[in-house]
C-alpha cells in the first residue's frame, strides 16, 4: 500500500551556503540528514524531522531552515490532519500511540483568562527596591496554635512539624534519572541550592553526584519502589509518594529495559537491562486508610524528621481525594493539572485524561478551608506553569508553591520536539547517549536554571509590589486580586475569582 | 515519653532488652526501640505486641528482635537488616521494601506480605493473603526469598520483577484447598515462584508460564526448606518429595510491542 502520510516538517538547505561539512549528519539524533559521499548526493529524510532545530543551531553557515511542510491532507475541521496520521500510524502498527511533554490539545487554558489586579491611587503599591519583600515558603504542616514559653526569654513550647524552607514559592519538579541526563539533574541540583529551593529526584533514584545537593533535594516513592531504600529515605529533605500524574493520570509507566543502562540499574538498583514496570496503582494502597499507613511507614522509618507529600494528578474528585490525604498524615498535596509534562506517556492518556491545575488549585483550597484543615498540609501545584504570572495565579488560587518542569528543561535549552521517549533528545537532556549527553553541560545549566528562577521571583517581587503586597503569604488564597476575562459564570464559580468589572 | 513509663515498660533478660508494649501506642512502643537501640541494645524482646504498627521500620543493622503477639501492619518496611522473629501473626505489608534482614513468623501473614520487597529473607510457617510478593526485585547479589508454608490468596506475585517465592502448601484452608488463588503472577518479568503441587494453568496471569525444574531449583529449594523446618520443624526430605511447579515470566520485556511512534513506524 502507499503510505500517503505528508510530513510534518520540511528540511531546507540553502545550497548555496551548505560547505558539506556533515556537521548536521553528527547533530541530528533521528537520521534525517544523509550524505551518501559515493554519489555525492544529500538524501533529507523529512518525514522524521521532529523540528528540534538542533541542526539548523549547529549548522555553521545557518544554511538550514526547518518549516512546517507545506503539504498537507485536504482541510477538514472534524478529521485534521492529526486524526488522520494517528489513525494511519496505528493502522502501521496496531499500538498504543507514545508522545511526551504535556497535553496538546487546545483546551481553555484559564491562567491565560485570569488577570491580577494593581493598587492605585487609594492604597499605594510597594517598591520592592525599597521594601523588603517576602517569598519565603514553608511547606507542610501548621501547628493549630503557637505555644510561647515567656519565663525566660521567649522560647517556642509548640513541637513545630518538619517543613521545608524555600526562599522562593517554586520548585523543580520530579523528573527521574533515566528519563534526564545526569547533567540535566545536576544543572537542577545545582540551581535548587543556590537559590534555596528544591527538585525532586522522580522514581528513579538518586544518583551519587546529586548527594552533595542531597538536602535540597525531594526524594519520590513511586509504585515500582525503585531505589526506595532507607537512606535513600533519610538522605532527601522530604520524601514523595507519587500516585499519579497529570499527563497519565490513572496509569503506570515503565522504562524500557533498553534504557536500564549500569548506571541507571544501579541508581534504580534493579537489574541492567530489565524492564522497570511501575504499576497503575500503588498495590500496598487500594484506599485513604492503606495512604495514611504508607505516609505514617515512611514517617517512622525516618523518625518524623522529613515532611511527606502526596502527588496525585489533578482529577474530577480532587478536591476530596486531596482532603482525604491531607487527612491521612501527608505534610503536602501535590496537584498535578493535565497539562503537565511527561518523558513518555500514551497520546490518548495524555490529552484526554485529568483536569486544568487552575481549578484544581481553587477547589482544593476551598474544600480544606471549608473543613477547618487548610493548614494541615500545603498545597503544591505543578502542570503548565509557564511564567512568573503563572505562579503569582497558582499562588493566588491558593497554592503554597509551585513545581515547574518542562519550563525548567526549556531553561536548559529543550525546544519541546516531544521526543523525550526516543531518549534520543537533541538537546542532551532527555538521554543517557554520552554523544548527546554532552550537548548539556551543567555548569551553564545550573546557571541557566537558577537565572529563571532568579528572573520568576523578581517578577513575583515586582508582582507583589504592584498588588501592595510584602510577602507572598499575602496573596496565597487571596482570590480576590484576581479577576477572570471571558469565563463562563461556573467557571468563575469553581475558580471562586469574580469577573473583571465587578 | 515519660521516665516512669520508660523504666516501668523496659526490663532485662541476660542479653535481651525486653520491652512491654500492653496498650501502647505504636509511635510510643517504636521511639522506645529506637532509645533502647541507640543505648545499645541489640537483642530485643516485645511482649504484648497486639497490632503496634510500623515495628523495625526503616531499621538499619543486625538487630535481633522478637515479638510475641501480633505485629501490625508494615513490620520492618524499608528494614535494612535486622532479623525478627514473630511468636503470632503478622499483619499487612509484614517485609514491605525490605532491602535486608529476615522475618521469620509461626503464625499466618495478612495481604502484601514482601511487598517489593529487594533482599532478605521471609519464613511463613502457617498461610498468606492476597498481592503477596507484589513487585519483588532483586539486584545484584540480593535476591530476596519469601517462603510461605501454607497457602497464599490471589494475586501472588504479580508484577514480580526478581527474587523467589516458594509456597509449601503443607496445611491448606478448608474453603479453599488450592495452594494458591488466581491470577498468578500476572506481569511477572523476573524471578521465580515455586508451588509444591500442580496448578491448572487458568490460574496464570497474563505475561507467566510453566518451567520445568532444573537441579539447580532443587538444589536451592532444599537450602530453603531446610531453613524453613529449621524454625518450625518438620522435615525436608519428606518436603521435598512432592511434585513443584515452577512459574516464570514469558518475557522479561512484556511490555515491549505495546507502544508505537509514528517516524518510527516509519511515516
Ligand atoms: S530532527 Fe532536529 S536535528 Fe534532525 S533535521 Fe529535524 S530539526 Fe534538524
Ligand atoms: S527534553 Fe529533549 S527530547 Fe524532550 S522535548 Fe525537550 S528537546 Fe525534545
Amino acid at each position: 500500500m502507499v503510505r500517503n502520510f505528508p510530513p510534518d516538517f520540511v528540511v531546507r538547505v540553502d545550497k548555496e551556503a551548505c560547505i558539506n561539512c556533515l556537521r548536521c549528519v553528527r547533530e541530528c539524533p533521528f537520521g534525517v540528514h544523509e550524505y551518501d559521499k559515493e554519489k555525492k548526493k544529500w538524501k533529507r529524510h523529512h518525514e522524521k524531522c521532529v523540528a528540534c532545530l538542533r541542526c539548523a543551531y549547529m549548522c555553521p553557515t545557518q544554511a538550514i531552515s526547518i518549516e512546517r511542510s507545506p503539504m498537507e491532507y485536504s482541510p477538514h475541521p472534524v478529521w485534521t490532519n492529526r486524526v488522520r496520521k494517528d489513525i494511519k500510524t496505528q493502522a502501521e502498527t496496531g499500538s498504543v500511540i507514545l508522545t511526551a511533554m504535556g497535553n496538546e490539545l487546545p483546551y481553555l487554558n484559564y491562567f491565560d483568562h485570569l488577570v491580577l489586579d494593581a493598587c492605585q491611587v487609594t492604597n499605594p503599591s510597594i517598591d520592592p527596591l525599597r521594601e523588603p519583600m517576602e517569598l519565603r515558603t514553608y511547606l507542610g504542616r501548621k501547628p493549630e496554635k503557637v505555644d510561647l514559653d515567656e519565663y525566660d526569654g521567649v522560647e517556642l513550647k509548640t513541637k513545630i512539624a518538619p517543613n521545608l524552607k524555600l526562599e522562593t514559592p517554586i520548585m523543580f519538579a520530579h523528573m527521574s534519572y533515566g528519563s534526564i541526563s545526569i547533567e540535566a539533574q545536576l544543572s537542577m541540583a545545582r540551581a535548587a541550592k543556590e537559590v534555596g529551593t528544591y527538585m525532586g529526584t522522580g522514581e528513579g533514584g538518586m544518583h551519587r553526584d546529586l548527594y552533595p545537593y542531597a538536602d535540597h533535594i525531594i526524594t519520590q516513592v513511586a509504585s515500582g519502589r525503585f531505589a526506595v531504600h532507607e537512606e535513600y529515605l533519610k538522605r532527601g529533605a522530604a520524601i514523595e509518594i507519587k500516585i499519579g500524574q497529570g499527563a497519565k493520570p490513572g496509569i503506570g509507566g515503565h522504562l524500557p529495559g533498553t534504557k536500564v543502562t549500569a548506571e541507571i540499574s544501579e541508581t534504580r538498583m534493579i537489574p541492567e537491562g530489565s524492564d522497570a514496570i511501575s504499576p497503575a496503582p500503588h498495590h500496598d494502597i487500594y484506599s485513604i486508610e492503606d495512604l495514611s499507613r504508607l505516609i505514617y511507614a515512611l514517617k517512622e522509618a525516618t523518625r518524623y524528621k522529613k515532611p511527606v507529600f502526596v502527588k496525585i494528578a489533578a482529577v474530577h474528585n480532587v478536591a476530596p481525594i486531596a482532603v482525604g490525604i491531607i487527612r491521612a498524615g501527608a505534610d503536602a498535596v501535590v496537584l498535578d493539572g493535565f497539562r503537565g509534562g511527561t518523558g513518555a506517556a500514551p497520546q490518548v492518556h495524555r490529552d484526554h485524561h485529568g483536569i486544568p491545575i487552575e481549578v484544581a488549585i481553587a477547589s482544593v483550597d476551598q474544600r480544606l478551608r471549608e473543613e477547618g484543615i487548610r493548614h494541615w498540609g500545603s498545597i503544591i501545584a505543578s502542570g503548565g506553569i509557564r511564567s512568573s504570572a503563572d505562579v503569582a495565579k497558582a499562588i493566588a488560587l491558593g497554592a503554597d508553591a509551585v513545581y515547574i518542569g518542562t519550563a525548567a528543561l526549556i531553561a536548559l535549552g529543550c525546544t519541546v520536539c516531544k521526543k523525550c521517549y526516543t531518549g534520543k533528545c537533541p538537546w542532551g537532556i532527555a538521554t543517557q547517549v554520552p554523544e548527546l549527553r554532552k550537548r548539556l553541560n551543567p555548569d551553564e545549566g545550573a546557571r541557566r536554571a537558577a537565572n529563571l528562577l532568579k528572573a520568576w521571583s523578581h517578577e513575583l517581587k515586582e508582582i507583589l509590589g504592584a498588588l501592595g503586597l510584602n510577602s507572598i503569604e499575602s496573596l496565597r488564597g487571596n482570590r480576590d486580586r484576581l479577576r477572570g476575562v471571558g469565563l463562563s459564570d461556573v467557571d468563575l464559580e469553581v475558580l471562586g475569582v469574580k469577573p473583571a468589572g465587578r | 515519653m515519660a521516665a516512669t513509663l520508660e523504666k516501668a515498660r523496659v526490663s532485662r533478660e541476660g542479653e535481651f532488652v525486653v520491652i512491654d508494649a500492653k496498650g501502647m501506642h505504636y509511635r510510643e512502643l517504636n521511639e522506645l526501640i529506637v532509645r533502647v537501640i541507640e543505648e545499645g541494645a541489640k537483642k530485643l524482646k516485645l511482649i504484648n505486641v497486639n497490632g503496634q504498627r510500623f515495628i523495625a521500620d526503616g531499621l538499619r543493622g543486625e538487630y535481633y528482635i522478637e515479638i510475641y503477639g501480633v505485629a501490625g501492619d508494615d513490620l520492618a518496611a524499608f528494614a535494612n537488616g535486622p532479623t525478627i522473629v514473630v511468636y503470632g501473626d503478622v499483619q499487612d505489608g509484614a517485609g514491605n521494601t525490605m532491602n535486608a534482614g529476615k522475618i521469620v513468623v509461626h503464625g499466618n501473614g495478612t495481604d502484601i506480605i514482601g511487598h517489593s520487597m529487594r533482599g532478605g529473607k521471609i519464613f511463613v510457617r502457617g498461610h498468606v493473603g492476597y498481592r503477596v510478593g507484589i513487585h519483588m526485585k532483586e539486584y545484584r547479589e540480593q535476591v530476596p526469598v519469601l517462603v510461605v508454608g501454607g497457602t497464599a490468596g490471589d494475586f501472588l506475585g504479580e508484577y514480580m520483577a526478581g527474587g523467589r517465592i516458594i509456597i509449601l502448601g503443607l496445611e491448606r484452608l478448608e474453603t479453599y484447598p488450592e495452594i494458591v488463588g488466581d491470577w498468578l503472577a500476572t506481569g511477572i518479568h523476573g524471578g521465580a515462584i515455586y508451588l509444591r503441587d500442580t496448578i491448572e494453568e487458568d490460574k496464570l496471569g497474563y505475561g507467566a508460564k510453566f518451567e520445568e525444574l532444573t537441579d539447580e531449583d532443587y538444589a536451592f529449594l532444599r537450602r530453603e526448606i531446610e531453613e524453613f523446618c529449621s524454625y518450625f520443624g518438620g522435615n525436608a526430605e519428606e518436603i521435598m518429595k512432592a511434585k513443584f511447579t515452577k512459574v516464570v515470566p514469558l518475557s522479561h520485556r512484556p511490555f515491549a510491542a505495546m507502544y508505537s511512534d509514528s517516524k518510527e513506524a516509519g511515516h
